[in-house]
């Protein structure tokens, strides 16, 4: 198969593409900057340009849609363009050009309304109780990208939830950079039980997707990616910043003041564009004092995938990921 | 309340407002508007609209009224299921057929089926408002038309709740009398039980209104509050616990939502016929002379009571149990006067029809079983020959050689002490009997004993067995709630107390005459509301035996001898009730346990040996204590009562042990030497860490530690020593040794669902229930007629059932296996088994490979999360090593995370540290796991459990 994988800059688009490569398919990646991956034809361009998307789409049986505005702040607008617009220009391309499988790689927090999700399965997207910008966002290009599904063009979504590993310059390296400067705090007691994804896992399970995709019961449908193995907020801060070498977080924040701080620290950072992360966003405060875990029992079923990393080793490679640079 | 309700003004129509609405005449003139039937709304909940059909029967005047109708199976039989029978429901006041929901949903599942008929009676529900006033016996005969009508044939059960029980009670009361004139021509129905909940069997004329319905039936307030407004109707359905959902008390109202339709609740409760003029008084009389009829021909009868009750109190409780002996009784621990709400309602019903209705024919059911579901498995057969509990105690007082012999030595705080002989003990305790019979006490009466253990207590107890009576024995350690609880559900006659007690007794209100033991001033006695003292007791009783009064015969083996409270350690205490017989038994096996008898003193504060001890003619020493807290027992107080009785038993609670060591330094060379001649010591009732042990040895040097494993229910069932434990090493949970002789341990091994069966297997290494079977198992739990039918449901394989022979067999609640070598282990609470998707979890091994890791001092194993998903979690309290106890809830480090999952070989999502684990009151040992998981639950979720303990 000819496959495209868009957003191939990011760790987890890096590494899918190699793996899909790997499996012994034609691989070819559309990013803005060069990803200089070994093996994978490269093209540059954004997935909101039609032209580059054209060509990138172009003798493709199947594409790995990753390419996305991930962030916390910033003007909605951005988020659509690059989400839900550029998602609709890729759809269009891809039937046109006569793609038969389409991989949307989504997020769990496209169905997440902010009340704690304790070993839920995967329910659908919700444009209108999703918190943020991103979340948003994401849950309408899902919904777009299913709604596409019809014979001949099979599409599936996939939502890996907070992907870790050596590399990772969205949560872990902003962790770590976080806890170096005491800027870590702990919602309430860090007691929220979060779901996490070792990254080889997460690929695995894009893989299985595009290899499944045309499956009964696969297409049409969305599936959470998790190691399956939930921890407590306090430890996955404190596994991450032991990996790294840093001290762990012990400063604790109520939620509720986080919560509010964070409101208006994110309209201030948007309104006023300011460069860095902000130390706070409701989002984050949201998704770091209530608990997101998952039934991933359905997802192992049907893409008959199974998570091959265990969480314990995950944070030993991330480690080694950190003495290695 | 004897006049008639005044006429209500001209209310307009509401709901039931239709074509017909004032139209229909009456017999008499109206004293409200008319109505007509209407179906109810399609989308109350738990409510299934199709079984809802209007029915028109002639009422009591043989005019043609409409009925709202319940009906599950208005076509008989389905899907080619046979039906076992009907169930007709009343319902009371100010409800409706809505009552029954649950019960209607649950009988339709339930195999075999049985139809549920629940009617709206006339004035109430969605039938008809026919304008007037109904009295009692036109409703029992309005619902008797209804039957005819609608044509009922084969087994019937009515069931009635509150004034619905009393038409219920009469119409059967009727059928009975009907059938007994044309056995075989006329009804079809054949009248096969009567279940009654929170409802009267009788009602004295002189009594007033019950409880909280005094104000409503002040003159002028009864319309006020009935019709006029909704507060009857409100507060009745704010009574339940939990309370009902919004969207259930609004489908209870949605009948009654105008004066006119609320015109029956008022009707209805000018007809409770308080006081010898009301016109429904004799009607009321009549039914309570057909429940006589009733229990004179055993109709199968279950009596289901929500004690929390403000209406109908446990007396009305104790009249059922009074007029019908034979019923089965089981209490609903939490519910209140709508009983038929409780989850557990439905489930009792249709459990006791498959046991009692169609399993056993009423004629078959000994005398004094009621509440033991003598039908099922494992109910008591007839008692084994053996000595009965005074045959000891005689022996010793008319041997010359041991009548002055110790039979109780108290031992007083300064080391002095009181020693009363065989002799003396038997002539008391004959002299209390006899003063007793002369008060009124009478066999089969419950009599509370409230009494430190010691010389009086043994007497009085004594006493009280000698003369037939029941012993309720409750530990004070269940506190004044857990106390009154029992006292109260119990439903003693009298209460023999302390001042202290009796003072509990008179401000909490519980039931019984009083007599006062210990020391009490003549004034103070009234002010206790005493009848009399023990001392004024025993002296009528020797005036009486000196004229020439003998005592009446010793009860017989199979009568009832004493309730004894479980410790409430594990939910709310269960009264457990012993035969003569079993008690006997109980005592033989504590006996050769412990290796007391005649020359075998044993020192003990626990009161069951005021019992075991002189059944087994050994000598009691009561140690200087505070018995309600075993942890006040110190080394000198023990070493002093060891002396004063030259004891070779010791028997200790486990706070009690953990004091003893402690306070050990304070030991005087003669008081080391006594504790240095204690040949057995034994320690019941929760675990005893085996370090303890081996400290206690180091003062006991002749004894090994024994640590039997048991239960009020069956005492003991194992028994191991502490160098047996040494021996067994570390297994799967707590080793507790070997079953002691009489006893078969067997297990009911868990499904994948983590639930136990029926079958009982006795193979090794399966992991299941412990069930017990034996001989002084107990006969049955007192009114808990589900508890018990449930705790002896079991099929043992033929070489089981033949090993337990004549004994019966006992759930236990417990998780265990057996090991090769026929040793017990305990692996946790049933309840407390974790089920996730990949395994089925018992708690106690991976707590205790949890607390070997450095830095854990006390575990406890939970589950969080849909059973898809589940994750097990670790809460700890953080021993030294780790910096002692937290200060509040903390996710324990990576490193020490990493151990615990480690040494447990489990997956954890995670170890919490928090500053104390719930424990209970009284042993500080048993860990309340169910509230641990409800926490962990939150915490993990991120809300604020707030502090566990």
């Amino acid at each position: 198969m000819k496959v495209l994988v868009t957003g191939a800059s990011g760790m987890l688009g890096r590494e899918t593409a190699l793996a899909v490569h790997r499996r012994g398919h034609d691989v070819r990646v559309l990013q803005r900057r060069p990803a200089s991956l070994e093996g994978p034809e490269e093209v540059l361009g954004s997935i909101t340009e039609q032209a580059a998307v054209r060509r990138a789409v172009e003798g493709v049986d199947a594409v790995v849609h990753l390419a996305a505005k991930v962030s916390v702040t910033g003007p909605h607008p951005e988020y659509v363009a690059t989400n839900v617009e550029g998602t609709r220009t890729l759809l269009a391309a891809a039937r046109e050009a006569g793609v038969s499988r389409f991989v949307m790689v989504s997020s769990p927090s496209v169905a997440h309304a902010g009340s704690a999700l304790v070993g839920v399965g995967t329910t659908p997207a919700d444009p209108a109780a999703a918190h943020g910008s991103y979340a948003v966002t994401k849950a309408q290009a899902e919904l777009l990208a299913l709604a596409e599904d019809s014979p001949g063009f099979a599409v599936c979504a996939v939502r890996p939830h907070i992907v870790l590993g050596p590399g990772d310059t969205q949560l872990v390296q902003r962790i770590a950079d976080r806890a170096r400067a005491g800027r870590l705090p702990l919602l309430d007691d860090g007691t929220a039980l979060i779901d996490t994804t070792y990254v080889d896992n997460a690929v695995d399970a894009l893989v299985a997707a595009l290899e499944r995709c045309t499956d009964e019961g696969v297409h049409g449908q969305a599936f959470v990616v998790t190691n399956g193995e939930p921890r407590t907020v306090a430890e996955v801060f404190a596994r991450i910043c032991r990996a790294a070498g840093v001290p762990a977080p012990t400063r604790r924040v109520p939620s509720g003041v986080a919560k509010v701080a964070g409101s208006v620290v994110e309209r201030v950072w948007t309104r006023f564009a300011l460069p860095d992360e902000p130390p706070m966003t409701r989002f984050l405060a949201e998704q770091l004092s209530t608990a997101h875990w998952f039934d991933v029992s359905r997802t192992r079923e049907l893409l008959r995938w199974e998570p091959r990393v265990p969480l314990d080793e995950g944070f030993d490679r991330l480690a080694g990921g950190f003495t290695g640079r | 309340m004897t006049t008639e309700p005044p006429p209500a003004p001209s209310a307009t129509a509401g709901s039931h407002a239709g074509p017909g609405a004032g139209s229909h005449p009456g017999p008499r003139p109206p004293s409200s508007p008319t109505l007509p039937a209407v179906l109810p709304p399609r989308d109350l909940p738990g409510l299934d609209p199709r079984w809802s059909r209007l029915v028109s029967a002639p009422d009591a005047d043989g005019v043609e009224r409409r009925w709202h109708v319940l009906d599950t199976a208005p076509d008989g039989a389905q899907d080619g299921d046979e039906l076992a029978g009907t169930l007709l429901c009343v319902h009371g006041n100010p409800t409706w057929s809505y009552l029954w929901r649950h019960l209607a949903a649950q009988a339709v599942r339930h195999r075999p089926r049985w139809r549920v008929v629940a009617v709206d009676q006339l004035e109430m529900g969605y039938s008809e408002r026919t304008g007037r006033s109904r009295r009692l016996a036109e409703r029992v005969e309005d619902l008797a038309n209804l039957v005819e009508v609608l044509g009922l044939s084969g087994r019937v059960v009515a069931v009635g709740q509150d004034w619905g029980g009393i038409v219920a009670s009469g119409w059967a009361a009727g059928e009975l009398a009907r059938s007994g004139r044309s056995r075989h021509s006329g009804s079809r129905v054949r009248l096969a039980g009567l279940v009654v909940a929170n409802t009267a069997a009788s009602y004295p004329a002189s009594a007033p209104a019950p409880g909280a319905l005094k104000l409503a039936t002040l003159p002028g307030v009864l319309p006020a509050v009935t019709s006029r407004s909704e507060l009857f109707l409100r507060t009745t359905l704010a009574l339940p616990r939990p309370a009902l959902e919004p969207a259930v008390r609004a489908a209870y109202r949605a009948p009654y939502r105008t004066r006119a339709e609320r015109a029956g609740i008022e009707a209805f409760v000018a007809d409770v016929p308080i006081g010898s003029a009301h016109p429904s008084r004799p009607a009321l009389d009549a039914v309570t002379e057909g429940v006589a009829a009733l229990a004179a021909a055993r109709l199968p009868t279950l009596v289901l009571w929500g004690p929390r009750d403000p209406v109908f109190g446990e007396e009305f409780l104790r009249d059922w149990r009074r007029r019908v002996p034979h019923a089965d009784v089981h209490r609903l621990a939490t519910a209140s006067h709508l009983s038929p709400e409780d989850p557990l309602f439905a489930a009792a019903v249709l459990r006791w029809l498959d046991e009692r209705v169609l399993r056993s024919a009423p004629d078959e059911q000994p005398d004094g079983q009621a509440d033991a579901p003598a039908g099922a498995p494992g109910a008591a057969a007839p008692a084994a020959p053996g000595a009965g509990v005074f045959d000891a105690l005689a022996a010793q007082a008319g041997d010359p050689a041991t009548a002055d012999a110790p039979a109780v030595v108290e031992v007083a705080a300064d080391g002095g002490s009181r020693t009363v002989g065989w002799g003396l003990l038997q002539r008391r305790t004959d002299e209390l009997a006899a003063g007793l019979l002369a008060l009124g006490v009478q066999p089969g009466q419950r009599v509370s004993l409230l009494v430190p253990p010691g010389a009086d207590l043994t007497a009085a107890l004594y006493a009280v067995l000698r003369v037939g009576a029941v012993a309720v024995v409750a530990d004070a350690g269940l506190g004044v709630r857990g106390l009154t609880r029992a006292v109260t559900g119990a439903g003693v006659d009298w209460v023999v107390g302390v001042p202290k007690a009796l003072a509990a007794a008179r401000a909490l209100r519980w039931p019984g005459r009083r007599i006062a033991a210990g020391d009490v001033s003549g004034l103070a006695l009234r002010a206790l509301g005493a009848t009399a003292h023990l001392v004024d007791v025993a002296r009528t009783g020797a005036q009486r035996l000196a004229a020439g009064s003998a005592l009446p015969p010793v009860p017989q083996p199979s009568a009832q001898a004493a309730v004894l409270f479980t410790s409430g350690s594990t939910g709310p205490a269960k009264g457990v009730v012993y035969t003569h017989a079993q008690l006997a038994q109980l005592a033989r096996a504590m006996g050769r346990t412990i290796r007391i008898g005649p020359g075998q003193p044993l020192v003990s504060a626990f009161a069951p040996f005021a019992l075991f001890g002189p059944a087994l003619g050994a000598t009691c020493v009561v140690p200087a204590m505070d018995v309600t807290r075993p942890a006040t027992l110190t080394a000198g107080a023990l070493a002093d009562a060891v002396a004063a009785g030259r004891a070779t038993s010791v028997f200790l609670a486990p706070a009690a042990v953990v004091n003893v060591l402690a306070t050990a330094d304070a030991l005087t060379g003669a008081q080391r030497e006594a504790l240095a001649g204690v040949r057995v010591l034994l320690s019941a009732g929760a675990p005893v860490p085996t370090p303890l042990l081996q400290r206690v040895r180091e003062l006991m040097p002749l004894a090994d530690p024994r640590t039997p494993y048991g239960a009020t229910e069956v005492l003991p069932a194992t028994d191991v020593g502490l160098s047996d434990v040494l021996e067994a090493g570390a297994g799967e949970g707590t080793c507790v040794g070997r079953p002691v002789e009489g006893v078969v341990v067997a297990v009911a091994p868990l499904d994948a669902d983590g639930r136990a069966g029926r079958e009982l297997v006795d193979a090794p290494g399966v992991s299941g229930e412990v069930v017990v079977g034996g001989e002084h198992v107990k006969d049955h739990y007192d009114q808990l007629w589900l508890t018990q039918a449930a705790s002896v449901d079991v099929l043992p394989s033929p070489a089981l059932r033949a090993a337990v022979g004549a004994g019966r067999w006992h759930r236990t609640g417990d998780v265990g296996h057996l090991d090769e070598a026929g040793r017990v282990w305990i692996e946790g609470r049933l309840a407390h088994v974790v089920v996730t998707a990949d395994e089925v979890v018992t708690p106690v091994g991976v707590e205790q490979r949890a607390e070997s890791v450095e830095g854990v001092a006390r575990a406890a194993l939970v589950g969080v999360g849909p059973r898809a998903a589940r994750q097990l979690v670790v809460v700890a309290e953080a021993d030294a090593a780790a910096g002692g106890p937290v200060a509040r809830t903390t996710v324990a480090g990576p490193e020490l995370s990493q151990a615990v999952r480690v040494a447990t070989g489990r997956n954890l999502a995670a170890v919490l540290l928090v500053p104390a684990l719930p424990t209970d009151v009284r042993h500080n040992s048993k860990i309340d796991r169910a509230r641990v998981g409800a926490w962990a639950e939150r915490t993990l979720a991120g809300e604020r459990a707030g502090r566990l303990a």
